[in-house]
């Protein structure tokens, strides 16, 4: 499963991926549709790093479910590594080994009844056919390249801090040498000073195995010197998508802009040009007509509030924005 | 990484589970008094033929209710006394803690491995599955539990086989519904996705990943249990339901000395006496082994 070198095409493909939740209302009503997910593509290249960034509640968690196969899409195709895991359990179970997942919060994500060394020696033993020996020596092989030590295999995850319980999960995502890994903000539960630890432990991985990483957060420091790509998402929907230089140095969509106004920087030239957003994200239950950000848009106009924007490429990178496309953004 | 590295508790041997589950387990001192009881209970229902001086329904004629030894009256022949047949109420009861032992070790056996699958199963398949088997079980436990179990002994026919079915019954519910409740609240947790995305199938996720962690309030469950399933099976055995007499059953043998509650005190007071300190000994053990089994309740 190891990344054949210069491999064509990205290793992680989404075409617009739906996924609705039915929720019900009680007897007597039909139950609602709740659209997490309207239609996301996005394409990921061996060894790069896409970040997904949004509001809580924009489907940042439910596009990390579809990737992970936990939830098959309601529409829309998956393809990883060229396969799409819908063609049958027989391929959903070899693309299993190929993305793997690391949670936000390392003190939910470690079974607390299992040592360390059967949590990382479980997908060994689902998947692969070894003795235990193998098994024992993988995973120490393992716990070396994250830095944990021999005899820490035999330690039960209490007896861990945040940081080398993000370690154990990092390892565990490693196990079966993925092609993916999806990390669902994976340090944003941990100490400053242990984040510039994991995030250091994950370029060095990644450069190694030659991994891909979906890399899910509202940290926007963090994703500035993490990742080579961005995607904004707002309500289930891509509002920008583009390179880090591009998005990060002029984000044109108004709520790129506003996301990135409201995160701190040290640059003073860059300060006092605050975008507020009023209002709240609106329900997904009842996403407004046209554009489903022109509620708490400065820019939207009639055409907004009927016409739903398309993702199109302008300015160097996909923006799915009216004013953009008309030229009222600046 | 070398801060990391050179973290804290360094080099401490590990010692293997039984010694860590035993270091834990002696710090309750109450714990350690009620196992201390059961190793004598059960000794003495291994060892009964051997250590009781007579036979369980051997008579002495020439001896009916007579006193426990520091009585006047009493003898070193009879140490507790002897019962309305002249049966030695020590004998009796040292074999007696053999059907204690039995009762309470079946009658949880049952309960907890029926109650633990079906809990299982409701927690993991919602819907129907599960409104189905929790509605039965609001049923069961909508009856007394002593009434449902005299019902079915009454549809089973009375014995002890019997009694101890009914029992475990009428226990199955909170065994069903503790692991439930265990179940439905660990499978939202991330370890649960993070073992399904490494590919456990279902077999695995429920016994392997999810059912030790919902061991700790089963255990509680099962140790009260296993003495209210003795206490339950006496008071069958007191109404006639449960063992037959001559059997030296507990319950049993206080329902055969009721009428000489006021003449003879010893008749009732040590098969009594037997129940509640074994109950006891199995309700304090059962609380160091929820501490000792809890590895959040560890200190590292």
């Amino acid at each position: 499963m190891s990344a054949a070198p210069g491999a064509a095409g990205p290793v992680l493909r989404a075409e617009s991926l739906v996924r609705s939740y039915k929720i019900s209302r009680g007897m007597l009503r039909p139950p609602a549709e709740l659209q997490a997910l309207r239609g996301v593509s996005f394409g990921l290249d061996t060894g790069h790093t896409l970040a997904v960034v949004g509001e809580s509640g924009c489907g940042k968690s439910t596009l990390a479910r579809l990737v992970t196969m936990i939830e098959p899409p309601t529409s829309g195709r998956l393809l990883i590594d060229g396969h799409d895991p819908a063609e049958g359990p027989a391929t959903r179970r070899r693309l299993r080994e190929a993305v793997q997942i690391v949670f936000q919060d390392p003190y939910g994500s470690l079974n607390p009844r299992q040592k360390v060394a059967s949590i990382l020696g479980e997908p060994l033993l689902i998947n692969r056919r070894m003795s235990a020996a193998e098994r024992r020596e993988a995973v120490a092989a393992m716990m070396a390249q994250v830095g944990l030590r021999p005899e820490q295999a035999q330690r039960y995850p209490h007896m861990f801090s945040g940081g080398q319980r993000q370690r154990v999960a990092v390892a565990r995502a490693l196990m079966l040498n993925p092609r993916i890994v999806v990390l669902d903000e994976p340090v944003s539960a941990l100490d400053l000073s242990i984040q510039a630890q994991i995030l250091n432990l994950l370029v060095e991985l990644q450069d190694r195995y030659r991994l891909a990483y979906l890399f899910i957060s509202h940290n926007l420091s963090v994703v500035r010197h993490f990742a080579e790509a961005v995607l904004v998402m707002y309500l289930g929907r891509v509002v920008e998508h583009g390179g880090r230089e591009a998005v990060f140095a002029s984000p044109q969509h108004p709520y790129t802009r506003a996301l990135l106004s409201a995160s701190p920087t040290a640059d003073p030239a860059r300060r006092g040009r605050r975008i507020k957003l009023v209002g709240e994200l609106p329900s997904p239950l009842h996403p407004p007509p046209g554009c489903p950000f022109n509620p708490r848009c400065p820019l939207a106009n009639e055409r907004c509030r009927i016409e739903t924007p398309p993702l199109q490429q302008l300015n160097g990178r996909l923006v799915a924005c009216h004013a953009v496309e008309e030229g009222r953004a600046d | 990484m070398p801060a990391e590295l050179t973290e804290a508790a360094d080099g401490i041997k590990q010692p293997g589970p039984l010694l860590e589950f035993w270091h834990y387990f002696r710090e309750n001192r109450g714990s350690v008094a009620g196992l201390v009881v059961i190793c004598i209970v059960v000794l003495a229902a291994i060892l009964a033929d051997l250590i009781a001086p007579y036979g369980p329904a051997e008579q002495f004629r020439e001896h009916f209710l007579a006193p426990p030894v520091w009585m006047e009256g009493g003898s070193w022949q009879f140490v507790l006394g002897t019962d309305a047949v002249g049966r030695d109420i020590l004998s009796r009861i040292i074999h007696g803690s053999r059907f204690s032992l039995v009762i309470g070790l079946i009658v949880v056996s049952l309960s907890l491995a029926a109650g633990v699958v079906i809990g299982l199963v409701a927690g993991f398949f919602r819907g129907w599955t599960e409104t189905m088997i929790m509605r039965l079980m609001d049923i069961i436990l909508a009856m007394p539990s002593l009434l449902l179990a005299i019902v079915i002994v009454a549809i089973l026919g009375p014995g002890l086989v019997n009694a101890m079915i009914a029992v475990a019954i009428t226990y199955l519910p909170h065994y069903v519904r503790l692991t439930r409740a265990s179940v439905i609240a660990e499978t939202s947790r991330d370890y649960v996705v993070a073992s399904r995305v490494a590919g456990a199938g279902l077999g695995r996720l429920m016994f392997v990943t999810v059912l030790p962690n919902c061991m700790a309030p089963l255990i509680v469950q099962a140790t009260l249990g296993f003495s209210n399933a003795i206490l339950d099976a006496a008071a069958l055995g007191f109404l006639g339901l449960g063992a037959q007499p001559p059997t030296p059953e507990w319950g049993t043998m206080l329902a055969d000395a009721r009428e000489f509650v006021l003449r003879a005190w010893w008749v009732v007071t040590f098969p009594g006496l037997a129940i509640l300190i074994t109950v006891l000994a199995f309700n304090l053990m059962g609380d160091g082994l929820r501490d000792a089994l809890d590895p959040k309740l560890k200190r590292s």
